[in-house]
């Protein structure tokens, strides 16, 4: 077979996937596609269906119906040829903790049937550009947490494939290990690669996603860039705090042409969406000194990520 | 990371491997797995003690504390003991097979060898075959155990051979259980409670230690029947003389028996893990 992979188009297709095991729906019904050379962000708490669309895509799972291609190959017809194409990172890291990381790369290498001594140069390739080189030949149990993703994710990568699967890549890493993972699967994005990624933290989705996609109880729940499913909660607002709550009661009378609310949560704080920008903020301030109204303390709110996970599933997806 | 780390244009190479290599690329892949599973057995050489010393202790046991209790006629215990606790060597063996891959399972490395191009037989085949080379090295070592506490061959070294291949053969025989075991199993600790409820009247409802004329008559048609049973009168037949076609061709049968059930059941389950 020679099929090759769409220069453009849509690098992963999933159409209407359906999982069931026994009476559990872990997917009911999702569809969703990735442009070549962006990154999808799938989000969704515990049990949503991430991992099984996962594995579908990766032909670890049969759909029980629907249909989807990964770099233009059928998964079910195909899964030896989808198999060539892919790389996939997966919740644990996934490699073996007797061999060496260089004993690691070259195993997938051979797997993947490269020759000998290609595997070898390709896993010292790796090793180099992850800054595993120093612990190449130790056994990867002396390897740190980040240390194992970033061999998880080399073993991945061993054929160039063009498109990648990284279901929560970076679960259980501090922070600088994950700023680390996210800094190369950025190179990687822009280098072509066509990356989709499970997460439950929101801000790995905001940071490397084009687009994102949220599921909840095998079903969509939400599609779109970060920045329109924020913007369907609502816009940035401005927080006034005040000395005490007398003062805030005045100037919410005194700001109401502005669409100025009171808190709920503090009665000393009023609170204003910022419709026209920077200068509704002048303006307000301008009103307020008028009134000789002094303002304790400036907030800016802006919808975040979490705010949109809340809203659509009714749980925190971080700490879920 | 810093921005060294360009990972190079994804050029997908379609000559990277065929669509499917067939016989050819299932026998590379079973030796790279097999090769995987050594190394990893050379680098926790603690498992490979530990399959001595169970048997190890097993020998002193019959041979010193028990042996003089247990009257075999016309032959020395020892050398009614020492074949006995070879097949209960392989046998015990055989759970490092569950383990090995309840843990690669566990672990989520069988994730990612099934969304490699590779062969689907050669995740199992290359544990079989790593622990096949294990099963052989620990049997000749527990040989040359059996020698230092007068263990004696009464036959020729190519009977000898031949017995240590009998008890190999039963080893893969049980391995294909093992497999399944493995499979269907969270974690290795449970592979390890799963296989000690099935190798116990294996092992002791068995003539590898005693007569089992001394059981009683239902446990004894058992004890005389079983596959560990006809395997240890293999390899006495051996080692020590005897009618060897027998107890060889039963031995052989059972063992190609419970391959013929179980690999497919194995693999059918590797296909669905």
């Amino acid at each position: 077979m020679s099929s090759h992979p769409p220069a453009t188009g849509s690098a992963i297709i999933a159409d209407s996937l359906v999982k069931h095991y026994g009476d559990v729906h872990a997917l009911q019904g999702v569809s969703f596609e990735v442009p070549t050379g962006t990154v999808l962000g799938l989000l969704g708490p515990n049990g949503a269906g991430k991992t099984t669309a996962v594995r579908i895509l990766t032909t670890i799972l049969k759909p029980t119906s629907g249909r989807a291609e990964v770099a233009g190959v059928d998964v079910v017809a195909h899964p030896h040829e989808v198999r060539r194409r892919i790389g996939l990172a997966g919740q644990y890291a996934a490699v073996d903790e007797n061999l060496t990381g260089h004993e690691n790369l070259t195993l997938v290498g051979r797997l993947n049937h490269l020759a000998k001594a290609v595997a070898a140069g390709r896993s010292a390739e790796l090793l180099e550009q992850f800054h595993l080189t120093d612990a190449a030949h130790r056994p990867v149990r002396t390897y740190s947490g980040g240390m194992r993703r970033r061999l998880d994710l080399a073993a991945a990568l061993v054929t160039h494939p063009p498109v990648l699967l990284l279901d929560e890549p970076t679960t259980g890493l501090d922070p600088a290990s994950r700023q680390d993972l996210w800094d190369v699967i950025s190179s990687l994005v822009s280098d072509g690669t066509t990356v989709l990624l499970t997460t439950q933290y929101l801000e790995e989705a905001d940071r490397l996603a084009d687009r994102i996609v949220v599921i909840d109880h095998g079903l969509v729940v939400a599609e779109g860039t970060a920045a329109e499913l924020k913007s369907t909660l609502g816009e940035t607002t401005v927080a006034l705090s005040f000395r005490q709550s007398d003062l805030a009661v005045r100037a919410a009378d005194a700001l109401a042409d502005f669409g100025a609310s009171r808190s709920t949560t503090d009665d000393s704080v009023v609170s204003i969406p910022l419709r026209g920008g920077a200068s509704t903020v002048r303006d307000v301030l301008n009103l307020l000194h008028g009134h000789e109204l002094e303002v304790g303390r400036i907030d800016l709110h802006e919808p975040t990520l979490d705010d949109v996970f809340i809203s659509l599933t009714g749980t925190n997806g971080a700490r879920a | 990371m810093t921005a060294t780390a360009s990972p190079g244009r994804p050029t997908f190479d379609p000559a990277v491997g065929t669509s499917d290599g067939g016989l050819g690329w299932a026998i590379r892949d079973t030796i790279a797995m097999t090769g995987r599973n050594l190394t990893a057995m050379r680098r926790v050489p603690q498992v490979l003690v530990f399959s001595l010393v169970q048997p190890v202790i097993f020998v002193f046991m019959f041979r010193y504390v028990f042996g003089g209790a247990i009257q075999i006629p016309g032959q020395d215990y020892v050398d009614y003991l020492m074949p006995g606790i070879f097949a209960q060597t392989v046998s015990f063996g055989a759970i490092n097979t569950a383990v090995g891959l309840a843990e690669d399972k566990g672990k989520g490395l069988l994730e990612r060898l099934r969304s490699l191009p590779m062969s689907r037989a050669a995740v199992l085949g290359g544990r079989v075959l790593a622990d096949t080379v294990r099963n052989t090295v620990i049997v000749v070592l527990m040989v040359l155990i059996g020698l230092l506490v007068g263990f004696r061959t009464h036959t020729n070294l190519l009977a000898v051979i031949a017995g240590i291949a009998v008890l190999v053969f039963f080893g893969v025989a049980l391995a294909s259980i093992f497999v399944f075991i493995g499979l269907s199993v969270p974690n290795g600790e449970a592979a390890q409670a799963a296989a000690f409820p099935l190798l116990a009247p294996l092992t002791f409802a068995s003539s590898a230690f005693v007569d089992p004329s001394s059981m009683p008559g239902w446990l004894e048609w058992w004890a005389r029947r079983q596959p560990l049973s006809k395997t240890t009168e293999a390899v006495r037949a051996l080692m020590l003389g005897g009618p060897t076609s027998g107890p060889v061709t039963a031995s052989l049968l059972w063992s190609l028996g419970i391959m013929a059930v179980m690999a497919p059941l194995a693999i059918a389950k590797y296909r669905k893990a």
